[in-house]
C-alpha cells in the first residue's frame, strides 16, 4: 500500500502546503465564490489545452489567469454586482468548457476525472512539475506577504503607504490561477475551493497571528491529504472527496477545541 | 525649529477640483489649502462630498477637472473605519507594523501618544470605534507624517470621547507640527479645535476662521439652529481658554522616542 500511496501523498502534500496560505487570503478577503468561479473556468482551460496542444495545466493556468483579469476589469466597471458578474463568467466558461471538451471526441478526457480529480493516477512526471511550481508559488507568496496582508487589511491605507495595490493584487490572482491549475488533477474542479477554504477555516480558531493561520491552514490541509488518501485506498473510495471530508472533520474538531 | 510662516507653500493645495460619479457632480470646483501646523476642518451635511474630497486630496481618486498638489512628504491617512475580516487574527502590534518599519518600542510609543498604550496586544477586531480610531492614528503617526488626513475621526465615538479626540488631534499638531485636514459633522466640538473651517455642500459654501464661519449666513442656512448652538458653545469655551492663537509650539524633544 505504501508504494501506491507515495506519489499521490507527495502531490497532495505539496498542493496542500501551497493552498494553505492562499486559502487564508481567500478567507480574509471573502473570495470563496471567486475561488469557485476560477475553478469552473478551469474546465475551459482544459479545453483550451487540448485545442492548442499544450499541457492541460498550462491551458488551465492561462485561462484562469485571463479569467481573474476579466473579473478585475468587470469589477472596476461597476456595472454589475460582483457575485452576478462571477456567476455569469463562471457558469459561462464552465458551460463553454464542457461543450468544447465533449466536442473533442479524440481526446481520452474523462469528465468525471476532471470534476472529481484523480490523485491516485499521479505520475512521477506530474511531480517534476508540481514540486518546482508549488515551491516557486510559495516563495512568491512569502515575498508578497507583507504588502498583500496590508492591502487585505485596508486597501486605501496600503495605497497611501506606498503599496502598489494593482500589481500586488494581480500577482496574487496569478498565484490563485496557478493553484487551480495544479489542483484540478488532484481534487478536481468541484472541490478546489474546499481545499482553499476548509483548512484555513479549521486553522482560524487556533491561531493568534495571520502567519499562524496560514501555516496552520497548510498543516490542516496536509493532514487532510494524508487522512483522505488512507481512507480512499483502504475503502476504495474517490480520493478527492475523501480528502475534503477529512478536512471538514478537522474543521468541526477545531470548533470543539477553540477557547 | 523653523518658524512656520503663514504664507509658506501649502502642504496640500486643491485648485478648483471637480469630480463626478455616474454622471452626478459630487465635488464642484473646490479649492482649499492646508499649511504646515494648520488644522483645516471640512464640515457639511451627509452626502455633501466630504469623503470624496478627502479621497481626491489623498490621490485615491483622480479629479475630472482641477489640480491637486501635495508637497513631498508623508501623508498619514486615518479613514472612517477599517473593516478587518473577523477571521483574521491580527493584534494591534502587528497591525501597526504592517504600515511602518519600527520595532515594538516605536509601536508602544505611538500608542502611548494617542492614549492607547494598553492596546498593544489586543486583537484588532475586539476594539471599540474610539480605540480603533486611536490605533489608526498611531499607525499614521509612526510614519511621521507632514500632513494628517482624518475622515470623521469621531464617527461612532461617544460624546465624551469626541472632545478628547479633537483635543488629541490638536495636541499632535502641536507636538509634530504637521498640517491636519479633518472631516467632521460634529459642529461645536470641531469649532474649538480648528484653525480654519470650510463648509462643503458639493462646493465650498463658506470658509474662514471658526468664529467668522459660524456667523456666515450660508453656514447658518446650512446648519440652522444646530449651527447657532455650536457658536454658543464655541464662544463660551473661547472666553476661558487662550489656546487658539494658531501658534505652533514645537517641542524640542522629539515626542520621547
Amino acid at each position: 500500500m505504501s508504494e501506491i500511496l507515495a506519489l499521490p501523498l507527495a502531490a497532495g502534500l505539496l498542493l496542500a502546503m501551497f493552498s494553505g496560505p492562499l486559502g487564508a487570503f481567500v478567507l480574509w478577503r471573502r473570495m470563496a465564490y471567486f475561488g469557485d468561479a476560477l475553478a469552473h473556468a478551469a474546465l475551459l482551460g482544459v479545453a483550451a489545452g487540448l485545442a492548442l496542444g499544450i499541457s492541460l495545466q498550462a491551458g488551465i493556468f492561462i485561462v484562469a489567469a485571463g479569467f481573474a483579469a476579466l473579473v478585475s476589469f468587470g469589477q472596476r466597471q461597476r456595472r454589475l454586482a460582483t457575485d452576478t458578474l462571477l456567476g455569469i463568467l463562471a457558469h459561462g466558461t464552465l458551460a463553454v468548457g464542457l461543450l468544447l471538451v465533449s466536442l473533442n471526441h479524440r481526446s481520452a478526457i474523462d469528465l468525471e476525472q476532471l470534476l472529481l480529480g484523480d490523485v491516485l493516477s499521479v505520475t512521477v512526471r506530474d511531480l517534476y512539475f508540481l514540486l518546482p511550481a508549488t515551491t516557486l508559488g510559495l516563495a512568491a507568496l512569502v515575498g508578497l506577504w507583507r504588502p498583500l496582508l496590508s492591502l487585505t487589511v485596508d486597501q486605501d491605507i496600503a495605497r497611501m503607504e506606498g503599496v502598489r495595490v494593482g500589481a500586488v493584487t494581480a500577482a496574487f490572482m496569478t498565484l490563485m490561477a496557478l493553484m487551480v491549475a495544479l489542483a484540478v488533477k488532484i481534487v478536481g474542479v468541484l472541490l478546489i475551493t474546499a481545499l482553499l477554504i476548509i483548512p484555513a477555516a479549521a486553522a482560524r480558531h487556533l491561531s493568534r497571528s495571520p502567519e499562524g493561520l496560514a501555516i496552520g491552514a497548510s498543516l490542516a490541509g496536509m493532514a487532510a491529504v494524508v487522512g483522505g488518501l488512507l481512507v480512499a485506498v483502504r475503502f476504495s473510495l474517490p480520493a478527492g472527496p475523501a480528502i475534503v471530508v477529512v478536512a471538514v472533520g478537522l474543521f468541526v474538531a477545531s470548533l470543539a477545541v477553540r477557547r | 525649529m523653523t518658524e512656520k510662516g503663514p504664507r509658506q507653500a501649502p502642504l496640500l493645495d486643491l485648485d478648483s477640483v471637480s469630480f463626478s460619479r455616474a454622471g452626478r457632480l459630487i465635488v464642484d470646483a473646490v479649492s482649499l489649502t492646508v499649511g504646515a501646523g494648520e488644522i483645516v476642518t471640512l464640515i457639511g451635511p451627509n452626502g455633501c462630498g466630504k469623503t470624496t474630497l478627502v479621497r481626491l486630496a489623498l490621490g485615491l481618486e483622480k479629479p475630472d477637472r482641477g489640480r491637486v498638489t501635495r508637497l513631498p512628504g508623508t501623508v498619514g491617512y486615518v479613514p472612517q473605519k477599517v473593516t478587518i475580516d473577523e477571521t483574521m487574527p491580527l493584534t494591534v502590534h502587528r497591525f501597526l507594523r504592517l504600515g511602518a518599519p519600527g520595532g515594538r518600542g516605536a509601536c508602544r510609543a505611538a500608542l502611548a501618544e494617542v492614549g492607547a498604550a494598553a492596546l498593544l496586544e489586543s486583537m484588532m477586531h475586539s476594539l471599540s470605534s474610539g480605540e480603533s480610531r486611536r490605533v489608526l492614528l498611531a499607525r499614521a503617526l509612526l510614519r511621521r507624517p507632514a500632513l494628517l488626513v482624518l475622515d470623521e475621526p469621531t464617527q461612532g465615538v461617544d460624546v465624551g470621547g469626541q472632545g478628547d479626540m479633537y483635543r488629541l488631534i490638536r495636541r499632535l499638531r502641536d507636538s509634530h507640527g504637521c498640517g491636519v485636514l479633518l472631516v467632521s459633522h460634529d459642529l461645536h466640538l470641531v469649532m474649538k479645535e480648528t484653525d480654519r473651517v470650510l463648509c462643503l455642500n458639493r462646493h465650498i459654501c463658506c470658509s474662514g476662521a471658526p468664529e467668522a464661519v459660524s456667523r456666515d449666513p450660508e453656514y447658518l442656512s446650512m446648519f440652522g439652529q444646530a449651527g447657532a448652538d455650536a457658536l454658543a458653545v464655541y464662544a463660551h469655551h473661547h472666553d476661558h481658554a487662550h489656546t487658539l492663537g494658531g501658534s505652533v509650539e514645537s517641542s524640542a524633544g522629539d515626542d520621547g522616542r
